[in-house]
């Protein structure tokens, strides 16, 4: 036996932490139920130390958990999915429907002020810190079930066959939702980040 | 000629599922002459590479 092989993780050291930390705020916020957030991270740190050995140091230490514990949610998604009545999504977004089309006139082109403008080196943006707590709120303010099949289908990537199959809901549904969260997200990273960058500092 | 809220539905739909060819070559002479919808389609490519960092936890400045 080879101990110098095991143990290759220090599950001690503040780093592992502070990655905890990240993955509850994740869980939490694919879950909005910090119990079971809670139970996830802990089931996926379990795993990721019974597996020590199958990271093979090819992906960031925090990619890999972060993988183990959205598989674990992905999980527990599909045994628990049925509690969200699919009715209630289709009638919960109808509610802010007609949002998106007040940027088009009648004959579907943009209004001149509601033109999507150019953003500025955007890829710089997610190594600030700053950015991602705009993205934050701003994932916040769409609606709570258009932000679910969202984040289902972005961070869960999960495929929109199985988001419809798990929530009840058509196909066609789910690609209005999606393009509704994404359209909403745009929006408010545009006013809110992108459309600050003029700004003199 | 598809409409700029037709190419809008086409740019966050591509992201969901292959667009027949007819869709395609649409969507591409639309882009070929509409700045706002193709600065629509390149943000929601921006989106898709932000979630994919998101999902990894790779947010912020890179730590390792
Ligand atoms: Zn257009």
């Amino acid at each position: 036996m080879n101990d110098a092989a095991v143990g290759r993780i220090d599950w001690n050291d503040p780093s592992i932490a502070k990655i905890r930390r990240d993955m509850l705020r994740f869980a939490q916020l694919q879950l909005r139920d910090a119990g079971a957030a809670e139970d996830m991270v802990q089931e996926a740190l379990f795993s990721a130390m019974k597996y020590e050995a199958s990271f093979a140091g090819r992906s960031a230490l925090k990619t890999w958990m972060f993988s183990i514990l959205r598989n674990k949610i992905v999980d527990h998604i599909r045994k628990s999915s049925r509690e969200i009545a699919g009715a209630d999504l289709v009638a919960g977004s109808a509610e802010d429907g007609d949002d998106f089309d007040a940027l088009f006139d009648e004959r579907g082109h943009w209004n001149p002020e509601d033109r999507p403008p150019t953003w500025a080196d955007p890829e710089s943006s997610l190594s600030q810190q700053q950015f991602w707590e705009v993205f934050d709120a701003c994932l916040d303010r769409l609606p709570p079930k258009t932000s679910r099949v969202f984040m289902m289908r972005e961070f869960l990537d999960l495929d929109t066959d199985e988001i419809c199959a798990e929530l009840g809901i058509s196909t066609s549904n789910c690609w209005v939702i999606l393009h509704r969260a994404r359209a909403g997200l745009r929006m408010c990273l545009d006013r809110d980040w992108f459309g600050q960058e003029d700004a003199p500092c | 000629m598809l409409s700029c809220k037709e190419v809008n539905r086409l740019c966050s739909e591509e992201q969901d599922r292959k667009l027949s060819l007819t869709e395609r070559i649409n969507l591409r002479m639309h882009l070929a002459i509409c700045k706002a919808c193709t600065n629509f389609r390149d943000q929601m490519r921006f989106l898709r590479s932000a979630t994919r960092r998101y999902r990894e936890g790779q947010r912020g400045p890179a730590e390792d």
